[in-house]
This record gives C-alpha cells, structure tokens and sequence, in this order.
C-alpha cells in the first residue's frame, strides 16, 4: 500500500500519542516495580565532586570557588546554605542555621539572586552564622549545582564530594534526624 | 441500604451507557430508525441513574455514614455541612463519580437539545459519548468505588484535606470538570464525523456551541483553581506552572484554537481536517489532564491518591479512547475533501494564526511539563522545569497573537488589506502607545508595553463595534439601534478578547507588586512599601474543625488610618496540618495581601504584598467567559433549525 504525504500526515498524531502512551505505561511499569520514582527529586550532586564554580564575597569579604571550598573541606566537612533574603522559608530557618553555627559548624553560605544591600540588611536582621558569604546574583552556579528553590543546604566531605542535601527549610526534626547523623558519617 | 443502591445505581450507570455506545454507533451503521430512536432514551436514563448515585454518596455523607470507607476516610462529623455535600467531590473516587456524572449530563444535554441534528449524527455522537462514558464508569465501579463499606464502622471520620476546606475549591470541581468533560461532545461529533466520512458547514455549527460552553466554563474553572492559589496557599503568586495547572492549560489553549477554527469551517468549509483534530486533541488532553495527574507521573504540589495500578487502568483506557480516535482519524481524514487555498491577509488567515500560535504554545507547555519524567525514564536525568522555563518560552509567544487578535476580528473574510483595517483601529493602537509611553516612565520596559498591549486588545476589541455601530459618526439613538442589531456573536468575541486585555493589565500589574517579610512583636510597628503596618494583637479562635492563631494588623499611609487586617494561621486537629488564611484588602486596583507566618520568641513572622492589579487576572477570565456566553445566545448559532429559532422568538 502506498502512503501519500496526506496519509502520512494523518499518521503524525496517532505516531506522537502512541509513543507518549508507550513512555508512560514504562514509567508506571518501572514505578510499580519501584525502580522509579519521578517523586524523588534528590540532588542529582549527591555522590558527585562539588561543581567548578567561582563567586565573589559579599561586601568585598573572601569569595567561594571550588579550590577554597574542597580545601577548607578537607579540613573538616563543610555545610554550604543557598540562601535569600526575599524567602521566607530561609527567614525560618535562621534560628536553627545560627545555632549550627554558634556550635562551629563550618557554614558557608550562598546568596541567591538576591542584591548585596537587600541581602546584608537580612543579615542584620536574622544574624549571620555564615564564616564566609558569596553571592551568586544571576543564580547561574545555583544552576550547576541542582538548586531549584532557595533554602538548599548541602554537606561537602573532605574528598570535595556532596554527600547529602537538602531542599527546603531545615527544621529542628531534619537536623536531628537528618542533617547531624550526615555529619557525624562524614566527619 | 442507600450505599448499596448508589452502588446499584452506578452497575446501571454502566450497562446502560454500554447499550447507548452500541445500539447507538451500530443502529447508525445500519440505518435503523428504532435503534437510533432509542440512544437518546438511554442517554437520559445514564444520566438519571448517576444522579441516583451522586444522591446517594451525597446523603451518605450527610448522615455520617462511617461504614462507607470514602466517607470514613474524607469526612468527619465536625465538618460544616456545606463541606460534607461539596467534600464527596474532594477525593478519587467521589471525583471520578462526578467526572461521569457530568458526561451523563452531556449525553443527556445532547438528547435534548440536538433535536436539529440528522438522526444518524445524534445516534453515533451519543454512541461515542456512551462508549466513553462506559470506560470510565467500570473504572469507577472496579477501581475506585466510592460505596465500598468497612465493618465495624469507626466512630469519626479522619476529615478531608484543610486546604479543600473552603469555599472557593468547593465549587472549583464541577466548573473544571464541566470544562473538561464538556469536550466530550465536540470530539464525540468529530469521531461521528469520521465514522460518516462527512463534514460540513453545519457540522462546524453544531460543534461550535459544545465548544464554547466547555470553553466558558474551563476559563472560569482554570479563574477559579488560580484564585484558589492565591488566596489559600498564601504564596502571593497566582500561577505557578505545576503539573495540575499546565495540565488544564492544555486543553484550554487548544480548546480555544477550536472555538476560533469551527468558525472557518462554518464560513469557509475549510480547515475541516484540523478542526477534527483539535477536537480529538483538546478532549485527550482534558483526559489526560484529569487522569494522568492521579497515576502519580507528575509530580505536583495537588495531591491526589497515587496507585501505580490504577494507573495502568487509566492509561489502557486512555490508549483504547485516544489511540482508538486517531487511528480513525488517520483513516478517515485523508478522504475528507479538503479545503480551498485562501489569502494569508483575510479573517480565515488570522484564524489560522491564531491556531497556529495558540498550538504551538501549547506545544511548549507539554514539552515542559513533560520533560522531567522524560528525561527521567530515557537519560536517568532528575531535572526540573519551572516558571523560568515557560515564561522564557511561552511569552514571546503569546506576544504576536495578543498583539494580532484585536485586529483579526476587523478583517474581511475571504480577501483583506492590511492597511485600511489598522487605520480603523487607529485610536486603539493611538491610546495604547500613549499607555505605553506614560508608564514607561518609572517602570520597567516589559511591564509599560504589557500595559500598552492591554490597552491595545481592550479598545481595539471594540473596534468592530464601533465600526459596525458607526459611533461618534452618527447620532448616538443611530448608533444604540446599530447596536441592538449587531450579531451577538461580534459583542460576545469583542467582549471575550477585552477580557485577555483585562488579564494581561492584571498580570503586568502583578508583576510591579512588592513584598516584604518582616518579624514583628505584638505592639511593634515595621515598613512596607510605603505602609505602617503595626501588630496590634496575637489570639486563639476556636473553629468547628481547627484551631485558629489570628493576628490583627493595623495599616496606616502617611499616618492616615487605612484597614485592619486579620492574617491567620489554622491548625485543623485532625489531620495535623496547618492552613494559612490570607488577609486580602482589594479596592480592585490593589491587593493589600497579608500572612500571618511561624511565631518565634515572641516574634511573628509577617509577609505583606501590595499586588498591583492583581484582581484584573481573573476579572478579565470572569469578562472571556461572559463574552462566550453572550456569543451563545447569537441565533445564528442555531441557523438551519427553523423549529428552534422560533422557539427562541417567542421566549
């Protein structure tokens, strides 16, 4: 049988529903076996090297790139904080994030689209438990690095690697459960 | 007892749509007078069947029946009364009930009114309506029966989801769904179209109508889910390009590219094929839109119960209806004659412009809510597309066919100039420039041209009107009897396109808002935008079902006493979860829009927006659909049916 250009034109939809039909039975076919799970929006970092990035410090302080980052990791494993001072789930978080700190913790954070005077009157505000601050004001490294929504909070072991993440404010819960437990298996 | 007869009611429900689907396609087939005498009798008895089992559920809901697992699970005693009846709607499978509830009333709804159809074509687009409507009443039946019971009863319900807890999402279901189901009847009469092998000028006026009723109430539907989020998730936005959204995005785009091509194939008998295809193409993504959003795909902020293996229910159904019209479709629409060449400067072309950037920003919209689970499943890739994806792609998009829809309507069919069209839409493009031109100064470039934009589709939308009405060129009694003669349809269209200039004021507006997060004590006066705002007190309030944290705030400008606002936070006991309860202010040019955020140490955390316009966005959905509905009642939308029209004289 012979197919004219009309014929086949008229294929191109069924073509294009079949193979979105066919994705998705896969997809629930792989959900059901659970090897797949669209829901899981973890870091595609985690188990990576941290991103090669460069940022300038906020308020002419030392900036973050990947060498000081993976040095001062090296150390000791770092936590680093995407942060904003439009976001309020980031104004919640302070407390917890300044008592990390006040326990030296060493916390570096990343401000996030954000403008400097916007971001040091936050500062001013909610304290800063931040030893180093860089600002990332097109949120092109926050890119690199998987952020899709400030707060992000991240831990970096002393091979340069992300070991753990996550997106959303920390809660007294998450870092007891969560957020120390990581620390302590990296430490 | 009435569980059961609800239960009872819907098995009916199913074998009655399976005979309208058979006796209905297969008495077409045939040509027998009595088989196709008898569809539009058991179309109306679906519909009664399932009102028999909406009834039911509804009255288990009211009585507290807790032995009825949906109820058990989604009610609870304490629930206000409204809450239990519109609350039946609120979960699974009270919402597939209602999903098929409101096709039965489309089938019914065509029995009744399609009295001016050709037998055959009656016959078959019920057929089609009742083979669809049997897919998803087993579906309902088998897999999320809503009068399963459990024994022993509990005592209390667990109470439905808070955030469902309002007025506005308890409406917002059927309206959507009316939209979404409503679909059902255009591509129910583009697969009998096919079936037949023939379309014509009056087949894109029987569509025409189905359409645009769905249309108007999809827009409202879509109004309503987006107020919704602005005024209970206490986000500030209104649109946030989540999965369930993008997912009723869809349909209404191509949906509204088949109101404006229906019309080129009643004028012009053209544009048939893709007229079909739109059809096919708006319903599926209705179908998908309601359905692949519970196989738990897409991840989204909407909850719904997710089941894997519902989900393989639901995707074999849709590949049997979707799949089953398009292999139809690549039979039967190649030997459709096709349509003449006409000039891309005439009414049919900007027609096609129109459809053409309405597709192809739907396209972008599948494409990026789609993307995820692609990239997902084929490149092992986690990824997520959000709104700076599709308001870098969708925008300039849309820019061509706002600017171009207030002059489409001026053009003439068949053979247009450009030039002479422009010059009768001069004060319009005259204004918007001066709109332009006046908020450039202090704003931002994109927010003054959307400004100038609006301007421009609102009065050049008019521009018909006034051209036809020969206004200010005539004594003013000339021009209001011009008017009173004027065709509905051209009042509805100029009223439904200065409703997207209404919308678009509103979203630039949205776009100039400011916010400002603020930690307070009780007594303490901070600075916004311009605004003292002082937290005059913190208290307790006692709900039906929550328990309630209300801040009062007092607002004053330049020491003037403005409003009280009361932001609160609502813990409902049962579930455990918290609801924030926005304070809105609207003088219907500015939201003043408060939250009452978490307390630390005596501190409260305060968010306050000044939402420019914000009331516009969906003021100007209210404005589409009353142009839509306005263009119904055009009696030439009931051409060819001399018994109708002279019903609708003597009403």
């Amino acid at each position: 049988m012979n197919f004219d250009r009309r014929q086949l034109l008229a294929l191109l939809p069924l073509g294009f529903a079949g193979a979105i039909g066919f994705s998705f039975w896969k997809m629930l076919d792989r959900m059901s076996a659970g090897k797949f799970d669209p829901h899981d929006i973890g870091s595609p970092l985690v188990g990576k090297k941290v991103p090669a990035f460069s940022l300038p410090g906020l308020d002419g302080g030392q900036g973050i790139d990947t060498a000081t980052l993976t040095a001062a990791a090296a150390k000791q494993p770092m936590v680093v904080n995407f942060f904003a001072s439009w976001c309020i789930p980031c104004a919640e978080e302070a407390d917890i994030l300044g008592t990390l700190g006040a326990e030296g913790i060493p916390l570096w954070g990343i401000v996030y689209e954000d403008k400097p005077d916007t971001a040091k009157k936050y500062l001013d505000k909610y304290g800063n438990p931040y030893q180093r601050l860089a600002l990332d004001i097109e949120g092109r490294v926050a890119i690199d690095w998987g952020v899709d929504g400030v707060p992000e909070t991240f831990i970096i072991d002393r091979s340069g690697t992300v070991r753990w993440h996550k997106s959303g404010p920390l809660t007294d819960d998450s870092v007891r459960q969560e957020l120390r437990p990581a620390l302590r298996s990296v430490a | 007892m009435i569980p059961e007869l609800g239960n009872f009611a819907l098995a009916l429900a199913v074998c009655l749509s399976l005979a309208q689907a058979i006796i209905g396609i297969w008495g077409a087939g045939r040509r027998d007078a009595r088989m196709m005498a008898a569809t539009p009798g058991l179309a109306i008895g679906q519909f009664i069947a399932l009102a028999a089992a909406a009834g039911a559920l509804v009255w288990a809901a009211v009585h507290d029946d807790f032995s009825v697992i949906n109820i058990a699970e989604n009610s609870s005693t304490l629930k206000p009364l409204l809450y239990k009846i519109t609350g039946t709607w609120g979960n699974h499978e009270g919402s597939i009930l209602l999903w098929g509830f409101i096709l039965a009333l489309c089938g019914a709804a065509v029995s009744l009114a399609g009295g001016n159809l050709p037998t055959a074509l009656r016959s078959r687009v019920l057929g089609v309506l009742g083979g669809t409507s049997c897919g998803f009443l087993l579906f309902a039946l088998l897999t999320s029966n809503p009068f399963l019971r459990t024994w022993p009863p509990t005592d209390e319900g667990s109470g439905m989801n808070p955030l469902l807890q309002d007025p506005g999402l308890a409406f917002h279901p059927p309206i959507l769904y009316t939209g979404y189901v409503g679909f059902a009847v255009p591509f129910a009469f583009a697969v009998a179209a096919l079936i037949e092998g023939r379309i014509d000028a009056a087949w894109g006026r029987w569509v025409r109508p189905w359409a645009l009723v769905s249309w108007c109430f999809l827009t409202c539907g879509i109004a309503l889910g987006s107020w919704w989020a602005y005024y209970e998730l206490g986000w500030g936005g209104y649109w946030f390009w989540d999965p369930v959204e993008n997912a009723s995005l869809m349909p209404w785009l191509t949906g509204t590219a088949l109101v404006h091509s229906a019309i080129v194939v009643e004028k012009r008998e053209s544009l048939k094929i893709w007229t079909v295809l739109l059809a096919i193409g708006t319903f599926s993504f209705s179908l998908s839109g309601t359905f692949l959003v519970r196989s738990g795909i897409l991840n989204s902020v909407h909850s719904f119960a997710n089941d894997p293996a519902r989900g393989i229910f639901i995707l074999s159904l849709l590949a049997l209806l979707i799949g089953g019209s398009l292999v139809l479709f690549a039979l039967r629409a190649p030997k459709l004659s096709a349509g003449g060449m006409f000039a891309p400067i005439s009414r049919e072309g900007a027609l096609i412009l129109n459809n053409i950037f309405l597709c192809t920003i739907c396209a972008v919209v599948v494409v990026g809510t789609m993307y995820p689970p692609f990239a997902d499943l084929l490149l092992g890739q986690k990824i997520s597309v959000g709104a700076p994806f599709f308001n870098a792609t969708v925008l300039p998009l849309a820019l061509p066919l706002f600017a171009a829809m207030a002059v489409g309507p001026l053009l003439p069919w068949k053979r247009a100039r450009l030039w002479p069209v422009v010059q009768h839409a001069w004060w319009a493009a005259l204004a918007a420039v001066v709109v332009s031109g006046f908020c450039i100064i202090g704003m931002k470039i994109i927010p003054a041209l959307a400004f100038g934009l609006s301007t421009w589709i609102i009065l050049g939308s008019f521009a018909e009107v006034v051209e036809r009405t020969l206004l200010f060129r005539t004594p003013v009694a000339s021009s209001v009897r011009r008017a009173r003669g004027l065709p509905a349809a051209v009042l509805g269209a100029a009223l439904a396109h200065a409703g997207v200039g209404v919308s678009i004021a509103g979203l630039a507006g949205s776009s100039l808002s400011s916010q400002t997060i603020v930690s307070a004590k009780v007594g303490q006066t901070v600075k916004a935008d311009g605004y003292d705002v002082t937290l005059m007190q913190l208290r307790d309030e006692n709900g039906p079902n929550y328990t309630s944290r209300v801040a009062t705030l007092f607002v004053t400008r330049n020491g003037v006493p403005k409003m009280l606002l009361y932001p609160s936070r609502r813990f409902f006991t049962i579930q455990k979860q918290t609801t924030y309860d926005v304070a809105i202010h609207t003088n219907f040019l500015w939201d003043i829009y408060a939250v009452l955020g978490d307390e630390h140490d005596g501190q409260a955390v305060l968010r306050f927006h000044v939402n420019i316009l914000a009331p516009w966005i969906w003021l100007g959905a209210g404005v589409m659909a009353l142009g839509g509905a306005i263009s119904l009642a055009d009696r030439r939308l009931r051409v060819g049916a001399p018994a109708r029209a002279r019903l609708a004289v003597t009403a």
